[in-house]
């Protein structure tokens, strides 16, 4: 009966095509030329191991982007809670076989490829709650009832992604779902009072942290006091952005990358050799880019007729933010190093991956943005 | 029915609503990024790029090479030379303690030496050379190619280092150089700028006055380095430059020569050209090796030296003191002469002491001289005879004529130990003691004694301006061609307009003298002192008409000799070192057509007769076979004079 009253198009594979929104896939597009030239730059000049595994993997994850788009809304809706319990499962299967690398679990070994479920978690618990919350009103949202499931789906990827360990992976889980929730209408006392909780109970949580997360969080507060160790990343990050002036130091020029004083150049400091090498004008302009593609994913939000996109549209964009800012801010010392990647320029499959793929179901709103119900 | 449309768009309005308070949000956080974006390329840029700089820049610099030092014949008295050395890059060490405990079984690294190696360490930057020896013997040098390969960290590196003449017969001229210290580089900001690992510096000498043109300008690489230190390219090289080359008065050999002969005996000799000024020798005896220096001296030997009681670390020619003694006795005629107090026929009669002023004065000769004039008192040395000169001259008059001839002020400025000697008047006597002149202290002044000091150049000099006919000259040790072509010129001037009473000419020379004959008395007398009997240097004369000179003898007290003392006519053998005369010496060569002055000074080495006069005897003789070669390379002055 309900169905009856909403209105659905059922478009042909030609009006799909028209329907694609050119302006998210060139700003897209043009993001991953930049990372390449970035990845480019990172070795110094040369066609290396990661420029070329960075252009294969931005290559197929960017046809996986296009054709994911053509998707109806109504396979990401049926399909939420089954994408979220699969990557639940290999969360879990991360904590007992994952492989090891620097002092933490959190890949698990598919052959060709090495998966990071963490990464792909960011999307899922967006689309799980979205779903979630789409049928329940909002007057109900704060009813205990209907709390419970969305704090456990919310907690316990992110419990499993904290103790790999990967605090910043699991803040920005948690920072996706919660934007959610919000979104829903969720009251503000109650994040305010939550938030004053947390904020209570940072020293318990000091205590629980691995040395090496304690020493990361006190080096930001001072990165000096261990100018050679734990303050190196984020000093040397600090002065190939402060090196880089107006202008920039020029592509391929920017010394403290291509000496190598800069750490973790093709992950978490992409953004740092960009801006030595281009800049504050470069570095404004990538910034405007990752605006634009928030401000559109907003705006087919809104242009959407369902609020089930709308939610979804509204909750990606706001994660999307997040990575970008977070990222940003931890290269600038703004923020603790916690390891989060840039979104689409770092180097990294997985993050690829599932940024794609919620960019997908953002381009499949647009595409069946007439769609009343799912 | 109709309500779930309304709860849809409630619903959505409500999203919305959400959403633009979280755009708001983002809004207010992009433009802090770009506020710390602002701050960070813009504000803080040029401390940033300078720490940029200071993470990919090393730079390495070369030591300069230092210029050598020759006698006036071209000989090498300061050169540098090949020196094995062993360098370490502390970055590139694994295990110091490792490396350390391998070195001391190839080479001699002792446990004094790596503390200060340690020490050294704290203050570098990893990347910097710390030199760990600077001066291996071949036999370790090779052993040390051969265990190369085992140990990381070290580099055997060729260079050069100075190289002094072994029996350290210019060494107080010279001076040496050794390791920079701390105090060297607060007081020198040349020093800081030049800042290369192992830079030697000038201590002492010439090699200090001269430090800074001889040391040069240091070379520089600058190298971009990664992260691990490694050289990446090299971005800017500098050559360095040598240092400047030096060409001194001196003859090495008459250094070499008198050294020989002093070497037993705390003293030295100075002889000076009498017409340029040229020192052509400055020995001080006894001398050290300042190779020792030059690596750091071991504190055996630094112990050795700075006990032994004849002092050869001072520069005696220029920083000790002596009272001049009967040498000043020329000076003290002169002034007399000039002032018009005496005539040169004054007669006094000498009875080995006169009373006067209620004390008693005794002359030298205790049975007394007789009559005297003045010639005869010059030639035989007679006190009561100045004592009389003194009295009727007064202590200021005797005081003007001595400074005038270069006593009482320091004369070279190639030396920072270079004292100023002491001529004594009423005035000084009142400011620096306090107390009025009295008129006994004149009569000692007379003979050379009382607070009368001067250095051993200082008589060398006094000695050449009477015997170049009372001419002001001045004294050099830095051969300058120029310089000198003009003081030839002057001297020429002065020799053809006094050939040519009609020629006004005014040659640029200071004349010391009121009326010459008066000096002409003088040097007559001293020609007497040597070479006539009864003279007091007449035992070291030369019968050889091309050596014969003239000079003056002078025994220096360095204490009162009480009346008791005198009866039992103590001789200086009998006495303690340390309370034994100095003898002294000052003379010029040849007399006719004089050349060269001397001066030499022994301390306690007696009498000036039996001790210095003799020794004085073989360097003029040294000097004026010498002398040939020297004209050689000088512009012909000699035939004029």
């Amino acid at each position: 009966m309900i169905n009856q009253h909403f209105h659905k198009s059922n478009l042909s594979f030609k009006d799909k095509i028209f329907a694609l929104d050119f302006l998210l896939i060139f700003l897209i597009l043009l993001l991953g030329i930049i990372s390449i030239f970035a990845m480019y730059s990172t070795e110094q000049g040369k066609l290396g191991y990661y420029t070329l595994s960075h252009f294969y993997r931005f290559s197929v994850f960017f046809i996986v982007f296009l054709a994911f788009s053509f998707f109806k809304i109504r396979f990401w809706y049926k399909s939420a809670y089954l994408f979220y319990v699969l990557i639940l499962i290999l969360l879990i299967f991360v904590n007992f076989y994952g492989i090891t690398a620097s002092g933490s679990k959190r890949w698990i070994s598919l052959f060709f490829i090495n998966l990071q479920p963490s990464e792909l978690m960011k999307i899922a618990l967006i689309i799980f709650l979205t779903r979630y919350y789409y049928k329940i009103p909002s007057e109900q949202v704060a009813n205990l009832k209907y709390i419970l499931a969305p704090v456990f789906a919310l907690f316990i990827p992110v419990m499993l992604v904290a103790v790999q360990p990967d605090l910043g992976t699991a803040v920005l889980i948690l920072i996706g779902g919660l934007a959610v929730i919000w979104l829903t209408g969720f009251r503000i006392k109650f994040f305010l009072y939550s938030f004053f909780v947390l904020i209570c109970l940072i020293p318990v949580g000091i205590s629980f942290l691995k040395p090496y997360q304690k020493s990361r969080i006190l080096t930001f507060f001072d990165p000096e006091r261990d100018p050679l160790g734990a303050g190196y990343q984020i000093i040397q990050s600090k002065i190939a952005v402060g090196s880089g002036g107006i202008f920039g130091k020029g592509y391929l020029q920017g010394s403290q990358s291509y000496l190598d004083y800069l750490p973790e150049k093709q992950t978490d400091f992409i953004f740092t050799l960009f801006s030595e090498e281009f800049g504050f004008i470069g570095s404004v302009l990538l910034l405007l880019i990752y605006v634009a593609i928030i401000y559109r994913i907003i705006q087919i939000g809104n242009q959407s007729r369902n609020n089930f996109a709308r939610l979804y549209c509204f909750s990606f964009a706001t994660a999307f933010f997040t990575y970008v800012v977070v990222n940003m801010s931890m290269v600038l010392g703004l923020l603790p190093i916690v390891g989060a990647p840039l979104p689409i320029m770092s180097y990294g499959g997985s993050s690829m991956l599932s940024i794609m793929i919620g960019l997908s179901i953002v381009m499949s709103c647009k595409i069946h943005r007439q769609d009343e119900g799912v | 029915m109709v309500t779930f449309p309304e709860t849809f768009q409630s619903k959505s309005r409500l999203i919305s609503r959400r959403m633009f308070i979280l755009s708001t949000l983002k809004v207010a956080v992009f433009v802090s990024i770009i506020c710390r974006l602002f701050y960070l390329q813009i504000s803080e840029n040029i401390k940033y790029r300078s720490l940029s700089d200071k993470n990919r820049l090393r730079e390495w610099r070369i030591a300069p090479q230092r210029g050598i030092i020759e006698d006036y014949f071209g000989k090498k008295i300061a050169e540098n030379t090949q020196v094995y050395q062993l360098h370490m890059i502390p970055e590139d060490v694994v295990n110091l303690e490792e490396l350390f405990f391998k070195l001391s079984k190839i080479i001699d690294f002792d446990k004094p030496k790596r503390i200060n190696l340690i020490k050294k360490l704290k203050k570098r930057k990893p990347w910097e050379t710390i030199i760990i020896s600077d001066n291996l013997s071949w036999s370790e040098f090779s052993r040390l190619n051969l265990f190369l390969h085992e140990i990381q960290g070290i580099k055997p590196v060729i260079a050069e280092a100075r190289k002094y003449s072994e029996d350290g017969s210019s060494s107080h001229v010279i001076g040496y150089v050794s390791d920079t210290s701390v105090k060297d580089l607060e007081n020198s900001e040349l020093l800081r700028e030049i800042n290369v690992p192992g830079l030697k510096t000038g201590k002492n000498g010439l090699e200090k006055s001269l430090n800074a043109e001889m040391i040069g300008t240091p070379g520089l690489q600058r190298f971009e380095v990664n992260a691990y230190g490694k050289r990446i390219k090299e971005l800017k090289f500098v050559e360095g430059t040598a240092g400047k080359n030096f060409r001194t008065t001196l003859d090495q050999e008459v250094q070499e020569f008198t050294t020989k002969i002093i070497k037993d005996k705390s003293g030295s000799v100075c002889v000076m050209d009498i017409y340029t000024g040229d020192i052509v020798a400055m020995v001080s005896s006894p001398t050290f090796n300042p190779n020792k220096f030059v690596h750091g001296i071991s504190s055996k030997d630094w112990q050795e030296l700075i006990k032994n009681k004849k002092k050869p670390l001072i520069n005696k020619p220029v920083a000790g003191l002596y009272p001049p003694g009967s040498t000043i006795k020329p000076i003290v005629a002169l002034s007399a002469l000039e002032h018009d107090v005496i005539s040169p026929k004054l007669v006094v009669e000498c009875r080995g002491s006169i009373e006067l002023y209620g004390q008693k004065y005794h002359c030298w000769k205790e049975k007394g001289h007789g009559f005297m004039s003045l010639r005869s008192a010059i030639k035989q040395s007679c006190d009561i005879y100045f004592y009389e000169v003194a009295r009727r001259l007064g202590v200021d008059r005797l005081s003007v004529t001595s400074k005038k001839f270069g006593l009482g002020d320091k004369i070279l400025n190639s030396f920072i130990e270079e004292k100023s000697g002491l001529v004594p008047n009423t005035k000084w006597k009142l400011k620096n003691i306090g107390k009025g002149w009295v008129l006994g202290e004149t009569l000692i002044t007379g003979i050379g004694q009382g607070y009368f000091l001067s250095t051993p150049i200082q008589l060398c000099l006094m000695m050449a301006q009477l015997a170049n006919g009372g001419y002001k000259i001045k004294p050099r040790i830095i051969d300058d061609k120029d310089a000198l072509q003009s003081t030839i010129n002057a001297w020429r001037n002065e020799f053809t307009s006094k050939n040519d009473s009609f020629s006004f000419l005014n040659s640029g020379l200071e004349k010391l003298y009121r009326n010459q004959e008066n000096i002409k008395l003088v040097l007559d007398a001293l020609y007497g002192a040597t070479n006539e009997p009864m003279g007091t240097s007449y035992r070291s004369r030369f019968t050889k008409p091309e050596y014969i000179y003239a000079g003056k003898t002078g025994t220096s007290q360095i204490r009162t000799i009480t009346e008791e003392e005198r009866k039992l006519k103590l001789k200086n053998k009998d006495l303690p070192y340390e309370k034994r005369d100095h003898a002294l010496f000052i003379a010029f060569a040849p007399y006719k057509n004089p050349r060269y002055a001397i001066s030499v000074v022994i301390e306690h080495g007696g009498t000036g007769s039996s001790t210095a006069a003799p020794i004085a005897r073989k360097v003029i003789k040294k000097v004026l076979d010498r002398h040939k070669l020297r004209k050689k390379y000088q512009l012909d002055l000699f035939k004029e004079v």
